[in-house]
């Protein structure tokens, strides 16, 4: 049966930084992604260490992936290439500002650095539990990321964003010359090749269980406080 | 769920479509088109002007090295030159420089040669390392004495990707003057095979395979890259819309 709901806390729970990077990402992410397996059609075989080509030993090859994925939707090489290296520059100029703000306009120590205690194998077991149960924090608790949020977020956007960065600069036969050290760090272009191919996965991965999460916890009041920073507080259980 | 993955598939396909459409928008493909040019700024920022391409040891060879594009011009006129052992082969050095140059393949094996083990980075993502001998550019353009005026190289090959418009490519005096930029005519130790670009071929080593242009038989030294081939300096940067600079 029907009852009039309580009048809810609405808060400021995004600021515009988060926002606008968020969507920005969202946007970039998804041409970077589908652009990428555009690329990746042209030579669907991966391997590691300095070289490797047909002749070569091949870890993973796969057929083409499906033009409903890829940019442009059918095969153009180099039309997927001028959507990949014009979104990848603005990305990563993105991530850096997004980062230093972070560091010093005190987003990283304020919403995503772990609190004492926060780290304990218990409270991350029962964050785990929660999360496995679906049960979404509520109140006060709600208006903090919880410990398996701030760990995605900080393993995104200080390990994978980067690394997709770095990799695939690594790839670049004149950053080869200009930063040597790059290709070193990763054991080499085809290595670089291959690291760029899974993060880029594990990224989509982070995305479909981002999806989920917001769906679980209530898609019209996350959405919302994505756009306009608003959120309704979700009153404690009893 | 609330989006069926069938929703979900056509919805992705709908945006992709979008998208292409909005890549037909004249102002969003300059857009898209330009990057290019931040990547040349930015890399050409961050690099020396002769800072060189990694070079490996002798076990780092790959064990076959791939030829890929034209294997065999197969045009009667390179036939005849192939059967001939190149004996009358010239290479062909015009345009805007003060002293034209007609060389033959003795005359360049008596040169001063470069050895250079480097990996070729082909644009589809493979890659290939290769020990290469040749003779640098710099002192034939030296030799030739580039004229004011003169901005780029262009290399124009013996086979035309069966298309019949002719191979060519085209690189800044950068890149021309570059220590590693030599017109090779060894791989591995052995003559240029026919198919990796017999008798000589270029190596650009800061840029992506396609750059590496087989077969010369021509090189022009031009104020500007419009009215050769269809103007975007090179094959495939004409036919199929690759970023002129390679370097990315």
């Amino acid at each position: 049966m029907e009852r009039a709901l309580p009048q809810r806390k609405t808060v400021l729970r995004h600021r515009l930084p988060v926002r606008l990077w968020h969507w920005l990402n969202a946007l970039l992410l998804y041409v970077l992604f589908t652009s990428g397996l555009g690329i990746f059609n042209a030579h669907p075989r991966l391997y590691w260490g300095q070289y490797g080509a047909n002749y070569d030993h091949a870890w993973l090859g796969l057929e083409r992936f499906g033009s409903w994925i890829t940019l442009p939707a059918h095969y153009d090489l180099a039309m997927s290439r001028h959507w990949h290296l014009s979104a990848a520059p603005i990305f990563a100029f993105a991530l850096l500002f997004y980062m230093l703000w972070s560091l010093f306009g005190g987003h990283l120590g304020r919403d995503l650095a772990f609190r004492r205690g926060e780290l304990a194998p218990r409270h991350v077991w029962q964050d785990i539990r929660d999360h496995a149960r679906l049960r979404f924090p509520a109140g006060e608790a709600a208006l903090r990321y919880n410990v398996l949020q701030k760990a995605s977020y900080i393993a995104v956007i200080f390990v994978a964003l980067p690394l997709m960065i770095l990799t695939g600069l690594a790839m670049s036969p004149g950053m080869n010359a200009a930063w040597p050290w790059l290709v070193d760090l990763f054991g080499g272009r085809q290595s670089a090749r291959s690291i760029h191919f899974i993060a880029a996965f594990a990224l989509a991965a982070f995305f479909l269980v981002h999806m989920l999460m917001v769906l679980l916890a209530g898609p019209l009041n996350e959405i919302r406080s994505m756009i306009s920073g608003r959120y309704r507080v979700p009153e404690a259980r009893r | 769920m609330i989006l069926s993955r069938r929703s979900l598939v056509l919805g992705a396909a709908a945006t992709l479509a979008g998208c292409d459409r909005l890549a037909k928008n004249e102002a969003v493909r300059d857009a898209l088109f330009s990057a290019e040019n931040f990547h040349k700024w930015a890399q050409r920022g961050l690099m020396a002007r002769d800072a060189l391409a990694r070079e490996f040891r002798p076990d780092q060879i790959s064990p076959f090295f791939r030829p890929n594009g034209t294997a065999n011009p197969n045009t009667p006129e390179y036939k005849a030159l192939w059967r001939n052992g190149f004996a009358d082969w010239r290479l062909h050095v015009s345009g805007l420089v003060g002293q034209p140059l007609s060389l033959s393949l003795a005359q360049l094996h008596a040169l001063p040669h470069r050895e250079q083990i480097t990996r070729h980075d082909c644009v589809e993502g493979w890659s290939a390392i290769g020990k290469w001998r040749g003779v640098p550019l710099k002192p034939i353009l030296d030799a030739a004495r580039l004229r004011d005026g003169a901005r780029y190289i262009v290399f124009h090959c013996a086979d035309d990707m069966g298309g019949g418009r002719g191979y060519y490519e085209s690189i800044d005096l950068v890149d021309a003057f570059h220590p590693q930029t030599i017109l090779a005519f060894a791989l591995n130790d052995e003559p240029l095979r026919v198919a990796n670009g017999a008798p000589l071929r270029l190596r650009v080593e800061r840029q992506l395979g396609y750059k590496q242009a087989k077969y010369l038989m021509k090189i022009e030294a031009v104020a500007s890259l419009e009215g050769i081939g269809g103007g975007k300096g090179g094959y495939w940067e004409d036919r199929a819309g690759y970023d002129w600079y390679a370097g990315i």
